[in-house]
Formats: C-alpha cells, structure tokens, sequence
C-alpha cells in the first residue's frame, strides 16, 4: 500500500513538473502568436487572446509597400543557402586533409582551430568593417557571406575531422591500393560515409543568418540589403511598443519554418555533435 | 623509394656521391633553387628559383610600405590614413611569415636531398617527380582555400584588433585627421589605473563571470534534472514530451529574447500586468532596476539554453546499460548512491567538452545582453550599463564611444581568458590524446 502511494506520489511530483515546464515553454510562443493576431499595432492594449482577431499584420508584410518583408526573406536565403554550401564545401575538405594526411603545421593548425573558434568575430568587428571596406564589399550580401564562411571554418573544421577519425582508415587504404585517386577517395568514399556530420554542419550554416543579427549589423547599410534578423530588430528597435504586433507577426512567420527544420533534424544533430565532440 | 633495377647502380655509384655535400646544398640554396639544381634536380630548381624571384618583383614594394607604415603609422596627418596603413602592415606581415616558411622548407628540402644522394639515392625521373609533388602537395591543397578564407576573415581582424589595443585610437584621436601612434601597454595601464576605467572594469568582469557561472551552471541543472525525470521508465509520452523541452532551442534566439524583452517590458508587459500585479498587487521594475534585470537575463538564459544540455543528457542517459542499476540494486544502493555513482560520471564524462563550450559561449553571449535591454539599464559613474558584459562592454565603446583602442585591449583581456581556459579543458579530451597516432 505504502509503496503504491509513494509510487502515485512520485509520478504526480513528475508529471506537475512537466506541466510546468510546458506552461514556462509555451507561454511565451503562445503569447507572440496570440499578439499577432491583434488587430493593433501598439504593445499597450494588445492582448494575448484577442477578442476580434485578424490577419492584417500578416497581410501587411507581404502587401504593404513601405515593408521590405519579402525582400528581407530573398536576401536571408541568398545569404543561407550560399553560406552553407560553401561552409560544406571548405570545412569537409580541410577536415579531410587533417584527418588523413600528414603535413607540416598540422599539429598546430588543430591548436590555433581550437583557440579560434574561442573568438567571437564580434571581437574583430572594427577589422572587418576596414577590411569589406577597401575591398569594395560593405553593404553588400557577398561580404556578408564570405565572413560567415570564414567565421564558420575553424569550429565546424573541428567537428568534421573528428568525424572522419571514427571512418576506417582501411576503407580508404584499399581504395588507393585499388588504384583510387585523392579526390575520387575523398569524393566517393569520405563524403558519402560522413553524410550525418556533413547535414550537420548545413544545417547550422543554413540557420545561422536567420538568427545572427549583429554581423549584418555591422556590414549590411541599405534597407534594401537587410537579412530578416536584422529588419525585424531594426523594426522593433525604432518604436519598441508601436511596432511590436507587426514584429510578431514577421517572428512567427521565421519560427515556424526553422522550428518545423530544426525539430525534424534534431535526433541527427545531436548525435552528430557528440559523436564529434567524443570520439574526435 | 629506390627501385629494384637501381640497387645495382646505387652501389657502384656509392664511392662517388661521397663528395655530394648537404651543407653545400644547403648554403647554395640561400638562393632558392641553386641547391636544388646542383642536386640535380633540374625542373624543381627552377620553379623554386621563379617562385622566388616573383615574390620580390611583385610584393618587395608592397612589403616595404607594409613595414615602414607598421613602425610608423604614417608621417603626414590627412594624407597618411594610419588604419590602412596598420592594415597593409600586416598584409606585410603575413606575406613575410608564409615566405619565410617557404624559404625554410627550401633550404630544408636542398639539404635532405643532398643528404639522400650522398647516400647513394638517384633523383628520380620527371613523371615520377611530378607524382610525387601532387602527393605530397595534395593535403596542402585541400587545406589552401579555407585557409586562405580564414586568415582573411578570422585571423587579419583578429592581428588587427590586436595592434589596435596598442595605439591611441579613440573618437579624439581619430584618422585620417589625426595620425596614430603606437603608445605600449598604456590602455591596460590606463584600465586598472584611471578610476573611470577601473571601476567600470572590475564592475563589468566579476557580473560577467557570475553570469557565466550562475546561467550556465543553472541551464546544466535544470537540463539533468528534467533528462532524469523524462527518462524514468513510468512516464509516458516520452517523444512529446522531449520534443517540447527542445522547443526553446528550435525557435531562433533573437525572436525569443526580443519577445521576453516585451514580456517583461516595465508597463505594458505581461509578467508585470497580467501575473505580478494581480497577485500581489506590485510589478517589479525588470528594465529599469540593474538587480531585477539581471535576475531576467539569467532567468531568460536557462529557458533558451537547457534544451541544447537537455538533447545532449538524454542521448547519453539511453546509453547507460541497465546492467549498472541491475548490479546496484543487488547492493542495495539508494536513489541518490546510484545518481551519484553511476548516473552523474557517465553523463559528464561524455559531454564535458561540449559543456565547456556552454560556458565559454555564455561568457561571450552578446546576443541576450544586447537584445534584452541594450546592457542596460545606465548605471551613474562607470561607462558600461548595469548587465553588460565584457563583450557587450566592447560592443558600446567600438560603436557607441569610438574607444577604438580600449575596446581593444579588452578584447585581447577576454581573448585570453576564454582560449586559456578552453585550452586548458580541451588538452584533456581524447582527440588531442589520439593525436599522435595518425
């Protein structure tokens, strides 16, 4: 009898810890969503369900013509699909090379990855600026994707090789002895067997100009330019309490489709990132 | 890599190659290419020596400017922009530091040769040179493009804010009007000396380290504690459940912190009119008081960063054979021995890494400081706000003040902090253990 009561009294304990943790987790996002749905713009007198609710604010960000929402989007996906190809694309061949060559600096080059991937490129924010600057490349997207590229090279570098050490090195070995070459090794052989790290390092890549604001920030000038982190915050930031229904509005508009991502991807994502940070 | 046919001739010619000196080689090949010729090594000689010749020809000026700007930062107010110039100095320096390994691998390379010939080894024939050049060159070409990306974009700046934390940029001094100089370690004199300086220095540092302690170490408890519990055999819906708790992670921070900011908004937010006032009849000042917004910004951290230790503590839970609790209930063990014993090791030996870096990116975490409420609230006394951090801290002075220079010398203070301990840490992991044996 004793038993079974504790036993009750446990799984209550437990599951009223759930629903809290459910109540803290939702509210929020319920909160956004039910402030978009008012009619309004003004944080004051916005309620969380409100009592004649509408589109307008969505309507808005497409139709309006003072919203550069769309534009915004177009530019976020230029800036994401080109930053993670070419983030795959660099990062799977350095970590191809300190995987399984051996060369000078090699030792060392894994050190100073490590201590850059320490550095926030917040910290050379004045650099860069100098830098896209003479180069012709400030306010421009290009700019904007090159620094993420480079940014994203020490940290994921990292995370691919010590992949590529869990990956035989008899499977390549044999390769060669067959008569393979470097690249057919590396492109018939690497690539395809480190298919999960690779989607990994994508997926951040792809994610990260959603959700950075301060790089476009600095590098970014023209409206026309904006990634969707940055108009939504420069929107939010010129009229804090005014603009905050359309704001969220734009918000849910980005959370879903990274959320729905990102929810999909996770299991993969997770494994990915402990079997680099362990076994590496 | 001496074929069979060769053994023959190798030892015939044994005698002779005696007189083939490696220091000659090597002194030869001051001029790169000399050395190689005389081992007789033809093709390679030349390359080497045409390589070399076109690095003077076409960097020697662009090397000398470089160096005459990085000494002196330029001579003439308004003509002379000391930023450019700082910049090309290290272009310069660059240049140089890659020519000179190559000029030691050359000489290097003369020598081993020598050496080999002396030794009765033949240089081998053009086709197979060319092979051997491509395998050997293979890795340094894969590694070529990202490395120059990143030196570009990670390490230049990174050079650059270095210098910067030497010289007297600031909104007064400010080129092209005014020139640069170099003026040593008188910004980190001036941070713990002037008291401006010192106080908001000290201020900032220790809210940044308990921040960093108290978020981080929260958002690891709270992730333990609900991986436990969701893992207990008795609880249903597991995969709901789990997919909720990584809801915070799947929806993109600025979102979330720019909408906490509103939730906790001082008038109109909801905490205050819909929970706090209500209840207990007063709001709390969460934007304007430095004590409450700080107790916010932590309370805001743990809600977007334990799913991440949450998705991490659950993969490592599942993997913990049952054999271990199956042996400590035969021993009577409690709850709490088993957790201690068996639970928490594994958990920690398995993400330890991983969870360092939660705590080095919480110490660099500009996004919640910044979007929350701009590092504010002001505080009276010190130029930083009342929750900034040393990043944060940096972010105002380079953008807002045009402290150009203490910006810097902080950077390089948080640089140095972050890679030291980091390094520390990694040093332990397996990889850099493993290192040796490829």
């Amino acid at each position: 009898m004793s038993r079974k009561t504790k036993n009750i009294i446990e799984l209550t304990g437990i599951y009223s810890v759930i629903a809290l943790m459910f109540v803290v987790i939702f509210y929020p996002l319920l909160w956004t969503l039910g402030l978009s749905l008012n009619p309004g713009t003004s944080l004051y007198g916005a309620s969380m369900i409100p009592e004649n609710w509408s589109l307008v604010h969505y309507e808005w960000l497409f139709t309006n013509p003072r919203s550069d929402y769309l534009v915004w989007y177009k530019n976020t996906i230029i800036v994401a699909t080109a930053t993670s190809f070419f983030a795959v694309l660099f990062v799977s061949l350095v970590a191809y090379a300190f995987s399984r060559y051996r060369f000078v600096g090699r030792t060392y080059g894994l050190y100073a990855f490590l201590l850059l991937q320490m550095f926030p490129v917040l910290m050379a924010m004045v650099a860069i600026y100098i830098l896209l600057n003479t180069v012709n490349l400030l306010d421009t997207l290009t700019g904007l994707i090159i620094v993420y590229i480079g940014g994203a090279i020490p940290m994921n570098a990292f995370l691919v090789k010590g992949y590529f050490d869990t990956i035989p090195r008899e499977l390549d070995e044999s390769a060669k002895i067959d008569g393979a070459g470097h690249f057919r090794i590396f492109f018939t052989i690497m690539l395809p067997l480190a298919k999960p790290i690779l989607a990994v390092v994508a997926l951040f890549n792809f994610m990260a100009p959603f959700m950075d604001f301060i790089l476009p920030r600095i590098i970014l000038r023209s409206p026309e330019n904006f990634t969707l982190a940055l108009g939504l915050f420069n929107f939010v930031n010129d009229q804090f309490a005014n603009n905050f229904t359309r704001f969220a509005a734009g918000a849910i508009l980005i959370a879903i489709p990274i959320a729905t991502v990102f929810l999909l991807l996770q299991r993969y994502l997770v494994s990915g990132l402990t079997a680099g940070a362990t076994k590496g | 890599m001496a074929n069979k046919e060769d053994t023959n001739d190798v030892n015939l010619n044994h005698s002779q190659k005696k007189s083939h000196n490696p220091k000659m080689a090597a002194i030869l090949s001051i001029i790169p290419g000399i050395g190689q010729v005389y081992n007789g090594r033809k093709i390679k000689g030349s390359i080497f020596f045409i390589l070399f010749a076109a690095f003077i020809i076409v960097f020697n000026d662009f090397l000398n400017i470089g160096f005459w700007g990085l000494v002196t930062l330029g001579e003439i107010p308004r003509i002379d922009d000391s930023r450019v110039l700082l910049a090309q100095g290290i272009m310069a320096l660059i240049l140089t530091s890659f020519a000179v390994t190559f000029y030691v691998a050359n000489l290097m390379d003369a020598y081993k040769d020598a050496k080999r010939i002396q030794q009765g080894w033949k240089p081998s024939s053009i086709r197979e040179e060319f092979r051997n050049a491509w395998d050997k060159g293979f890795p340094y070409l894969l590694v070529g493009p990202g490395l120059f990306l990143l030196i570009f974009v990670v390490v230049f700046p990174l050079l650059f804010m270095v210098f910067l934390a030497f010289t007297n940029y600031n909104i007064h001094n400010a080129p092209p009007r005014h020139l640069l100089s170099w003026v040593g370690f008188d910004n980190f004199i001036a941070l713990v000396t002037i008291p401006i300086w010192r106080d908001t220095f000290f201020t900032v540092l220790s809210w940044t380290l308990i921040w960093t302690f108290v978020a981080t170490t929260l958002q690891i408890a709270l992730a333990l504690f609900l991986a436990i519990i969701v893992n207990d055999p008795r609880v249903k819906f597991k995969r709901l459940i789990r997919t909720v708790f990584i809801l915070p992670w799947a929806v993109p921070g600025f979102v979330t912190i720019l909408i906490f900011s509103a939730i906790f908004h001082d008038q109109f937010g909801a905490i205050n009119r819909d929970l706090l006032i209500p209840l207990l009849g007063f709001g709390i000042d969460w934007l304007s008081d430095p004590f409450w917004t700080k107790i916010a910004l932590i309370m805001i951290q743990v809600w977007l960063g334990f799913p991440f230790v949450f998705a991490l503590f659950t993969g490592v839970l599942q993997s913990i054979s049952s054999d271990w609790y199956e042996a400590a209930d035969i021993d009577g063990a409690s709850r709490w021995q088993k957790f201690r014993n068996i639970t928490f090791p594994h958990v920690m030996f398995a993400t330890a890494p991983l969870l360092i870096m939660q705590y080095a990116g919480n110490f660099n975490n500009f996004n919640i400081i910044f979007l929350f409420n701009q590092g504010g609230p002001a505080v009276r006394g010190q130029n930083a706000g009342g929750t900034d951090i040393l990043i944060s801290w940096v972010y105002g002075l380079t953008f807002e003040t045009q402290n150009f220079n203490m910006a810097a010398a902080i950077s390089i203070i948080i640089g140095l902090m972050v890679a030291g301990f980091a390094f520390f840490q990694f040093r332990r992991t397996r990889s850099f253990k493993e290192e040796g044996k490829i």
